[in-house]
């Protein structure tokens, strides 16, 4: 097989100038060394040194020799019967905010969650989780949460709030203003509530709206519902702009379908066929088959000309770009091959679009194949024109009180200068939020909500499918259930917990039973056949006004949600903000991406080394009358005319909404409209102005470099089926050395790496990593990595121990992506290991690189020998492990008392000048260990999982004992996967722990791509 | 030295153990009612509820075989007080009311016989006045190390005869060279005094040198140390009053040792089991290591006031306040380690760690708690190779051992002298 050219960005493809001095220059901090003549004249000469080598030997003497403190023990003073102090306790909950629906474990110690896990008992998404799901346990102990009730912006007690509020209620209509609710038990006590007070209403509203999606079911099958996607069933998937994989309904139950599709052995040599077609390059796009990109103006033809393709009776305006319009038809074409194993789906908000994809899933018999419409999904209820008409009531004055829960329209409304105003005319205004955001600021109450870790409830995620959330700590401060404060202003003296206990008691039938419920997390109903539909919709109608839409101006604008960040409500998780973007590769801050023709147009200087620098040019986009300025970054894959800027930045103050989340990026929400019936994240025409001004971005695709080597290996289906040995070809060169490449290609004596008991080995397929960054953050929680900051990042400091590479490769302008999850690799031959002269680093019988953190003088040798490039330095003392205060450096408040019960006790803090990185999660090792010596048995496979593996929702890394022949990891090695099993940098005899399975893309293979170099 | 003390000690609490293990099976040679067993068996079973004195959580049992009407019955009683009920018993149901429907829990691994040790051990009892005490056991103190120390003070004196023998001989034979050359008539400079001599200057800077960078080097060792580390404790809690006199199992108290990795010092709920009934302390007299007298009944009242129990209305009248222990064993944050670990996987007695704990009125740190001493111990501990199913994996130390290659497995062996089985 052909080795491809992978490159990370345009300034290696090219291989600039200064991308070689940046790949030269490893550790791209300065070294606090200098070269001079003199030595008395450096900076700090010889006697300075001697001056400060005695200080600080005479303070360490001091310090030293200070008694040692006393610590006190205090044990409880009634010790609760299921906390065993050191022992884990796991309770069932519920991940359901903005309607994604992830049924979760949380992991807690001495009673503080500090880890949550994907719930493996539910069917929907079978233990799956996203880096936003991972990332939630830290919004617990947010510092900028509110800590009590205020009215007026001053403390306040709950009884006063309660006759203040009780009072006003009565004083005209009750607007509940809220984002999509899917509890049924508090669904019904907000009945109870408004039904109290005549005139209310409840208005749903989605800062990322799928209102569209909605109302087309609404007309095409007669219910306001999202159906069940059933991306598994599917042979072939074609998405029109939905990101499904990284943010579109809920990513981890269709991440995890998606996967099923893309799993492949020679057994079985068969996977799904996706088609992406979007205007932007997003995650889900990253991993498609086939690719095509169009301007937000043309998604109309688009779906049109699909439609047209698979049969149906329009007339599709013309589609000029021939590449797509060939797209389009073979799409069709495959789709129609499928026989009903096919789906689309489609990522606008507008109904007529999806009145038409509606009806082309009608036409190539998804629905009851692919699609379930008896068993629907609960995930979004927004309605955007009921938002819109609540808008003008209020400004109006037709309403008394707004009630404003989990929805923040001063930030997020398209047009938040309309709701403020209107929010003036509101006589009573009360907001459960859990900060103060941009709406709460506005809001004449603040009854803040508990967190949802120390909250009840339920959720119907699809018909008859329950989770549950219950608290897994006491209430940190002192906030309020949402729906203790319906009861309480509608005169229950019944709290929450008990309304609706009672309710499930009466469901269930018993204590018994909901106990047991409780314990599972979630009610599920046996599995039924798919349920089909009859499509109503009028086609002809939707037809009319798609093909009479505007035409776009030059350049087109198109709104995103970053996998990590989402519409904005994660602003403030540091761990979110500090994932690198799965596409770009930069954290903490939004930008204008652009395609490299485009860059070119806007800055004749932005040539190919652009990338390497951290400082990027700052745009001032205009669209819709609305400006913001955005430094502008590279992406290439996306459509030559369009920028893409992600919303959710650009929130208000740092003292207000969190350090992490304040004053950071620009706000893009502005640039949504209102067709009259749903808003649209696009505009058809933005104009742009280079300022001329520079913004750093923390980007890390430049860092951690291969210098060019080999590392993906990846084929097509087709090549893979006609010879599946093909892709491992190269390795037949290693036959020279001997019969046994491991022990023959060393002069060391044979039978050198041996493991007697446990070998730990895994196993990652790259055909179903999908990028995500789910793994990234479960490793960030679990092993307590630290957060750096921006400017740290920009220096190269991320202390990430596993980072998911994005490769591109091919067309500049439509390349293809391969994502590669990157951590220690535990070579049994590692050459870290040999250059330690202080052997912290070393290797164990269990075949795992161990780091001995306080053994390390922090030499740095054994990054720099490390050719995977996973080893990271602690520049700082981020966390305070240093004994000395002053030394802190911390950017986001990780520091906090509070923010610090987050952390995982069984894994110690590094301190300033120490090496860290992967430990394959050691301490469930040991524990899963601990827990077979204890039972007197041996350990089971699946026992001992890291963090990444049980994160991951499509499954793409397997773990354990290479040693065990009954393990997962050893049929996989060697029996399912031989074929496409490769180690990174095999040729270097580094003798990895962790191999790789090689991607498939399902497409026709292109012409041969460049020879490497 | 280190091995044999513990040695010594794994022997010593083994006895202990098996007095323990004696609470729950009886000798079946014993015929005759056997106070002393039934001490142990009330101790083990009973006491947390009952006093032989006082009424506590049950009844007062001095005279209880008198109270029934005949001895089967009470069998039965202890066996399934349920029983006895249902049967409609008018005694058993009186005391079931008085109790206010509280039911006693059905001992039925408690042989008749047994339950006869404890009627003799009750009868024995009521006849002493309120509080008769036991002795307690003392142990013989090991004296290997005031061998060890008399043997380098034996070399350390013969050192400085023999330097200063030495230094004399030196002296003499410069003073009889000069003598020589004096007769002879030969000039001779006059001899440099040793002070001056720059040989002997140079030995003596480099003997500081040596035994200056030795306890240097071993202070900074010892840094963070605090092997014996004796603090004073808010209430004087007698380890040896608990666990050597009244042989309370360590694991009633620290139960987790056996599941956690926190042995947990007990919460005040744990005490309270048995001192809702023990408020006074008769038990030989206490001191503290200053030889301060020590009245255990305030010590108790201490307890009392942090629960807020009111022992007059025996019950509690307060929201209680946690007792601040002060913390005596303290590994630093970069090393785990794990109590269950060794005492159910490896079957390791506290005392291997905490040394004669029951002999300890006030605890003090027995071990250095130091890395070499941990590595030591796992250089030359046996793991249940054979025993533990979880160790079959490790199959050529199996056949090792099969083929007599090795006779027993050490924890460095199975990998436990690795930097990331303590530290990560």
């Amino acid at each position: 097989m052909e080795q491809k050219k992978y490159w990370k960005g345009l300034e290696e493809l090219h291989n600039t100038n200064s991308h070689k001095a940046a790949v030269e220059n490893e550790f791209s901090g300065d070294l606090p060394f200098e070269e001079s003549e003199g030595l008395l004249s450096a900076m700090t000469p010889r006697r300075d040194f001697l001056k400060y080598l005695g200080f600080t030997t005479a303070a360490a003497t001091i310090a030293a020799s200070c008694e040692i403190p006393v610590n006190k023990a205090i044990p409880y003073v009634n010790k609760p019967e299921e906390i065993t102090p050191g022992v884990p306790n796991y309770y069932a909950s519920t991940f359901a905010i903005d309607g994604e629906y992830v049924p979760i474990v949380v992991k807690t110690r001495e009673g503080r969650p500090i880890k949550i896990e994907g719930n493996t008992l539910s069917k929907i998404t079978e233990g799956a989780t996203t880096a936003r799901v991972q990332g939630a346990v830290l919004g617990l102990y947010d510092v900028a949460r509110l800590r009590f009730p205020t009215i007026g912006g001053v403390e306040a007690s709950w009884t006063d709030l309660d006759k203040q509020v009780g009072a006003a209620l009565a004083g005209g209509p009750v607007v509940l203003l809220s984002n999509t609710i899917s509890s049924p038990t508090t669904k019904k006590l907000i009945g109870e509530f408004l039904a109290k007070y005549p005139g209310s209403r409840h208005v749903s509203y989605d800062a990322v709206s799928y209102s569209g999606l909605l109302d087309a079911s609404l007309v095409a099958y007669g219910k306001r519902v999202i159906p069940s996607y059933h991306f598994e069933n599917a042979k072939v998937i074609v998405s029109l702009g939905a990101d499904f994989i990284g943010t579109w309904l809920n990513p981890a139950e269709y991440g995890r379908q998606y996967a099923k599709t893309r799993k492949i052995n020679p057994e079985r040599p068969e996977m799904s066929k996706h088609y992406q077609f979007e205007s932007m390059m997003s995650l889900t796009g990253a991993n498609a088959d086939e690719r095509f990109t169009h301007k937000p103006s043309e998604t109309n033809a688009v779906v049109l000309a699909l439609y047209s393709a698979v049969g149906g009776s329009v007339s599709a305006p013309a589609i000029t770009d021939t590449r797509l319009a060939n797209g389009i038809k073979e799409a069709a074409k495959a789709l129609l091959a499928a026989g009903g194993k096919a789906l689309v789906v489609s990522g606008s908000n507008d109904v007529n679009v999806q009145t038409i994809v509606a009806a082309i899933n009608d036409k190539i018999g998804a629905n009851g194949s692919t699609i379930d419409w008896n068993i629907t999904s609960n995930y979004r209820e927004g309605n955007d024109a009921e938002m819109a008409a609540l808008v003008s009531d209020m400004a109006a004055g037709n309403v008394g009180t707004l009630l404003v829960y989990n929805a923040n329209p001063a930030y997020d409304y398209y047009n938040a200068a309309a709701f403020t105003d209107a929010l003036k005319k509101v006589k009573t205004t009360v907001s459960f939020n859990d900060r103060r955001d941009e709406t709460t600021i506005l809001c004449k109450y603040a009854a803040p909500d508990h967190h949802f870790l120390e909250s009840w409830s339920d959720t119907e995620g699809k018909t008859g499918h329950y989770s549950f959330t219950q608290p897994t700590i006491s209430p940190l401060f002192k906030t309020r259930a949402f729906q203790d404060a319906l009861l309480t202003w509608s005169g229950s003296t019944t709290i929450w917990s008990d309304y609706l206990k009672q309710e499930w008691l009466t469901r269930l039938g018993g204590q018994e039973a909901w106990d047991k419920t409780l314990q599972d997390g979630i009610i599920e109903p046996a599995a039924t056949p798919l349920g089909g539909a009859t499509f109503a919709g009028n086609v002809a109608d939707a037809a009319g006004k798609l093909t009479a839409a505007k035409k776009g101006g030059q350049y087109e604008l198109v709104l995103y949600e970053k996998v990590a960040i989402g519409n904005g409500r994660f602003a403030n998780n540091p761990w979110l903000q500090e994932m690198p973007d799965p596409i770009t590769r930069a954290t903490w801050d939004n930008y204008a991406c652009v395609s490299n023709t485009l860059a070119k147009k806007f800055s004749t200087e932005l040539g190919d080394d652009y990338e390497v620098h951290s400082e990027k040019k700052v745009l001032k986009i205009t669209a819709n009358g609305k400006s913001v300025e955005l430094p502008l970054v590279i992406v290439p894959g996306i459509h030559p005319d369009v920028i893409a800027i992600a919303v959710g930045y650009g929130r208000g103050k740092q003292e207000d909404v969190g350090k992490a989340a304040g004053e950071r990026g620009a706000n893009a929400y502005p640039f949504v409209t209102f067709n009259g019936k749903s808003f649209d994240y696009f505009a058809t025409e933005a104009t742009v102005e280079n300022t001329g001004r520079e913004f750093p971005i923390g980007m890390t695709q430049t860092h951690n470099s291969y210098e060019g080597r080999p590392i993906i290996k990846e084929t097509t289906l087709e090549e893979f089926i006609k010879n599946p040995k093909e892709v491992n070809e190269d390795r037949e060169e290693f036959a020279h050395y001997g019969a046994s490449f491991r022990d023959d290609a060393t002069i060391y004596p044979k039978g050198e790496f041996t493991y007697p008991g446990i070998k730990w080995g895994m196993s990652i397929d790259l055909n179903t990593c999908f990028g995500c960054g789910a793994c990234t953050i479960a490793c960030q929680s679990e092993n307590n990595v630290s957060v750096v900051g921006k400017d740290q990042v920009v220096l190269g400091h991320e202390m990430h121990w596993i980072r998911i590479d994005r490769y591109f490769s091919g067309d500049e302008n439509n390349p293809e992506v391969v994502f590669q999850p990157m951590l220690c690799q535990h070579c049994d031959n590692a050459p870290c290991e040999n250059v330690c002269p202080v052997a912290a680093t070393n290797h164990s019988s269990e075949g795992i690189n161990q780091m001995a953190y306080n053994r390390c003088i922090g030499t740095r040798y054994c990054a720099n020998n490390c050719p995977y490039k996973v080893r990271r330095f602690n520049w700082r003392d981020w966390n305070g492990a240093d004994s000395f205060a002053d030394n802190l450096y911390d950017v986001a408040d990780m520091n906090d008392n509070i923010t610090r019960m987050v952390l995982n006790p069984d894994v110690v803090m590094r301190s300033h000048g120490v090496m860290e990185k992967c430990s394959f999660c050691v301490q469930r090792l040991q524990d899963a260990k601990l827990s077979a010596k204890k039972a007197g048995r041996p350990l089971l496979d699946g026992e001992a999982k890291t963090a990444c593996q049980t994160a991951c929702s499509s499954d793409a890394i397997v773990f354990g004992n290479v040693n065990d022949q009954q393990s997962e990891i050893f049929k996989l090695r060697n029996v399912e996967q031989k074929e496409r099993l490769y180690y990174v940098l095999e040729e270097v005899h580094t003798l990895p722990s962790i191999n790789y399975l090689a991607k498939i893309r399902n497409k026709v293979a292109e012409p041969k791509a460049t020879h490497e170099a | 030295m280190y091995r044999r003390v513990s040695n010594h000690l794994r022997k010593q609490f083994v006895s202990v153990l098996i007095l323990c293990a004696g609470l729950l099976f009886s000798f079946s040679n014993v015929n005759a009612a056997d106070a002393g067993k039934g001490k142990a068996i009330f101790q083990a079973n009973c006491a947390t509820c009952h006093n032989v004195h006082k009424k506590v959580t049950g009844p007062a049992l001095a005279g209880v075989e008198d109270r029934w009407t005949n001895k089967k019955l009470l069998h039965q009683w202890v066996h399934n007080s349920a029983s006895v009920l249902a049967s409609g018993d008018a005694y058993a149901n009186n005391l079931f009311k008085d109790f206010n429907g509280q039911q006693m829990p059905a001992f039925p691994s408690i042989s008749d016989e047994d339950i006869d040790n404890i009627l003799a051990y009750i009868k024995d009892e009521q006849s002493k006045p309120v509080g008769g005490a036991a002795a307690a056991t003392g142990q013989p103190a090991t004296g290997g190390e005031e061998e060890g120390s008399g043997n380098s003070l034996l070399f350390g004196i013969i050192t400085l005869v023999l330097a200063v023998v030495a230094l004399i001989l030196l002296q003499i034979n410069s003073n009889l060279n000069k003598l020589a050359a004096d007769k002879e008539g030969v000039a001779v400079p006059e001899p440099v005094p040793f002070y001056k001599n720059k040989a002997y200057i140079a030995i003596v800077i480099f003997l500081l040198f040596i035994l200056g960078g030795y306890y240097t080097i071993n202070g900074a060792i010892g840094l963070g140390r605090q092997k014996d580390y004796q603090p004073v404790q808010p209430i004087f809690y007698s380890h040896k009053v608990h666990a050597g006199i009244n042989q309370i199992n360590c694991l009633y108290c620290h139960a987790g040792a056996e599941k956690s990795k926190h042995a947990m010092i007990p919460s005040e709920n744990i005490c309270m089991n048995c001192h809702k009934a023990i408020n006074e302390y008769h038990g030989p007299e206490l001191t503290t290591v200053e030889g301060k007298k020590i009245n255990g009944t305030a010590e108790i009242q201490k307890l009392y006031d942090h629960v807020g129990w009111d022992k007059d209305k025996g019950k509690y009248t307060k929201p209680g306040t946690p007792i601040e222990w002060v913390r005596i064993h303290k590994l630093p944050d970069h090393v785990y380690f794990n109590h269950s670990q060794h005492v159910v996987a490896g079957k390791q007695q506290c005392q291997t760690c905490h040394g004669n704990i029951q002999e300890m009125d006030e605890v003090k740190q027995f071990a250095e708690l130091s890395m070499g001493w941990c590595i030591n111990c796992h250089r030359t501990t046996k793991v249940q190779f054979t025993e533990n199913k979880y160790y079959s994996i490790f199959t050529k130390l199996h056949d090792d051992v099969k083929n007599g290659k090795i006779d027993s497995v050490t924890v460095e062996q199975v990998g436990g002298t690795e930097c990331q089985k303590c530290h990560y």
